[in-house]
């Protein structure tokens, strides 16, 4: 399921999200998504009539509706008749799926976009629902409990202390200021936050992500059409995931194989040469695992969006990471980039998306 | 004809919501359920020496199919544990607890349950527990046979 050696290059050409928020009170999915599709094909000119493919994320269990990305299409307008797909992933997957449309040379656009309101559901109930349900769901655990199992082994196993969560956690908020879309951001030095109060221990407040309701979008292109529509696109050079097992007791919770795997398979290599990394890593500690199987240097540029520390919609955060990234590329300050975006109870499976200023080998 | 706007002549009737058909657990996770219901606790061995429990149909790892059921625990230690303090009523305890892995003994990989400790100064990774089965007539197939586990030195 890695990059192909063969066909058309793909890129991002545009990228847009919603401000990142605690509550949308006063708008459902398809008005909080208009004025993201709206903003995304206005960035470079287009409409929909552009997009050969229309690919979303989402999740019903979220929304409380099933076929809930039905009814989000009215964001596009489902007429004329279009080509669609839908995961029920983190728009990253969507992504995913609409990069092999377009390395298959049917279509030249895709829009990717999801959204994710987790603040009308009981977050912690609906997220024990993905557990396996003979040997994990029954005990409800919430995924605070989950991360926190991981937390412990990270410290038992001498990875990282608690100050080091608190380190992570301090750094995300204070660059999550320069990031307008941010829900949490602050600058809060790390001594300050080890007063906070533990969630579940070993986690404190701090090392927990916001719950966020939000949505984002993205434009991708392929060959020429990425040029005619971008001064600088972001190529993806690769991109791949992977994942392991769903019998939580019988992983390594300090480190992230299937990571590593996907940076491998999204040609990365052991040590990923990048300028910048949005790293979708939901708890403080789970940024350390993933700099480890990613071999992030210190000169990388880790979340300067803030991550998902200062804003972690669901369904929507791995596609941020990808849009992040894309954008630092677009805007001139990175030439090598890297997004990666999680699903699953502690970093069960996981998706790296490898990012360029040149058009990758294999041309057009 | 009775008026159909009258509150008392209003239709009424049961609507029940239910699954009609019923689904079979298969023989690796029904015999580790029975197990449970038996005061057992089995696992499965698997590749490269594992023990898998509970058991799946399939390795973790290399995703070949699992060998025989073996009987582990029921003691065993804590890899990995976090404190709950706020036990919401879907939980299996009311009083704020532990979650943990455990790894039973003979087991190559942790059981997801929770530790009645009292006390997170009462945890530690490592630390030794055993289960509390439910009383025998209680049991009904189901992970929560187990009704917790406890330290091992509290009996």
């Amino acid at each position: 399921m890695s990059a192909a050696p063969t066909g058309r290059p793909v890129a991002v050409v545009s990228f847009a999200q919603s401000p990142q928020v605690r509550r949308e009170d006063h708008r459902n999915e398809v008005e909080m998504l208009m004025p993201v599709v709206e903003e995304v094909f206005s960035r470079i000119g287009v409409t929909k009539a552009d997009m050969g493919f229309v690919c979303s994320g989402s999740s019903d269990y979220l929304v409380g509706a099933p076929f809930s990305f039905v009814s989000a299409l009215d964001a596009v307008g489902v007429w004329p008749p279009m080509r669609e797909s839908h995961v029920e992933m983190d728009g990253a997957w969507a992504l995913y799926e609409a990069w092999t449309m377009l390395r298959a040379g049917d279509v030249d656009t895709a829009l990717v976009y999801s959204f994710g309101r987790s603040s009308p559901g009981q977050l912690a109930k609906i997220l024990a629902l993905q557990l396996d349900p003979y040997y994990l769901a029954p005990l409800w655990p919430p995924p605070t409990a989950l991360a926190a199992l991981q937390a412990r082994a990270v410290i038992d196993a001498g990875r990282a202390t608690e100050e080091d969560f608190a380190e992570v956690a301090a750094r995300s908020r204070r660059q999550a200021l320069a990031n307008p879309h941010a829900q949490l951001s602050g600058d809060r030095a790390p001594g300050e936050l080890m007063k906070d109060d533990y969630v579940v221990s070993p986690l404190r407040r701090h090392a927990l992500p916001p719950i966020t309701d939000g949505a984002a979008a993205v434009v991708l292109a392929a060959g020429e059409r990425a040029t005619e529509l971008c001064d600088r696109p972001a190529w993806i050079t690769g991109i791949d995931h992977r994942i392991e097992t769903h019998a939580l007791g019988a992983r390594d919770l300090t480190s992230s194989p299937s990571t590593t795997l996907a940076a491998r398979g999204a040609g990365l290599g052991e040590r990923a040469a990048v300028d910048v990394a949005e790293l979708h890593a939901p708890y403080a500690h789970q940024e350390l695992i993933l700099r480890d199987a990613l071999g992030l240097g210190a000169e990388v540029s880790v979340n300067p969006s803030g991550g998902a520390l200062a804003a972690n919609a669901l369904m929507v955060a791995g596609l941020i990471r990808i849009g992040e990234a894309a954008q630092r590329i677009m805007d001139g300050s990175a030439a090598r980039a890297l997004a990666h975006a999680t699903s699953g109870p502690c970093l069960q499976q996981n998706l790296v998306c490898a990012l360029a200023a040149e058009t990758p080998s294999g041309g057009r | 004809m009775p008026d159909p706007t009258a509150a008392d002549e209003v239709l009424r009737a049961p609507h029940v919501l239910e699954y009609t058909y019923t689904r079979s657990v298969g023989p690796v996770i029904g015999a580790f359920l029975t197990g449970l219901r038996q005061g057992r606790i089995l696992g499965a061995t698997g590749d490269e020496g594992r023990v898998v429990v509970p058991p799946a149909e399939y390795d973790p790892v290399t995703a070949r199919p699992s060998g025989e059921l073996v009987e582990v625990g029921p003691g065993g230690a804590v890899s990995t544990w976090a404190w709950e303090n706020e036990p919401t009523a879907d939980h299996p305890l009311s009083r704020p607890f532990a979650w943990a892995l455990v790894v039973l003994d003979g087991a190559t990989t942790g059981l997801l349950h929770v530790v009645d400790a009292g006390s997170p100064d009462a945890m530690a990774s490592g630390m030794r527990v055993r289960p509390r089965f439910r009383p025998e007539g209680e049991r009904r197939g189901h992970l929560l046979d187990i009704e917790c586990f406890v330290p091992e030195e509290s009996s």
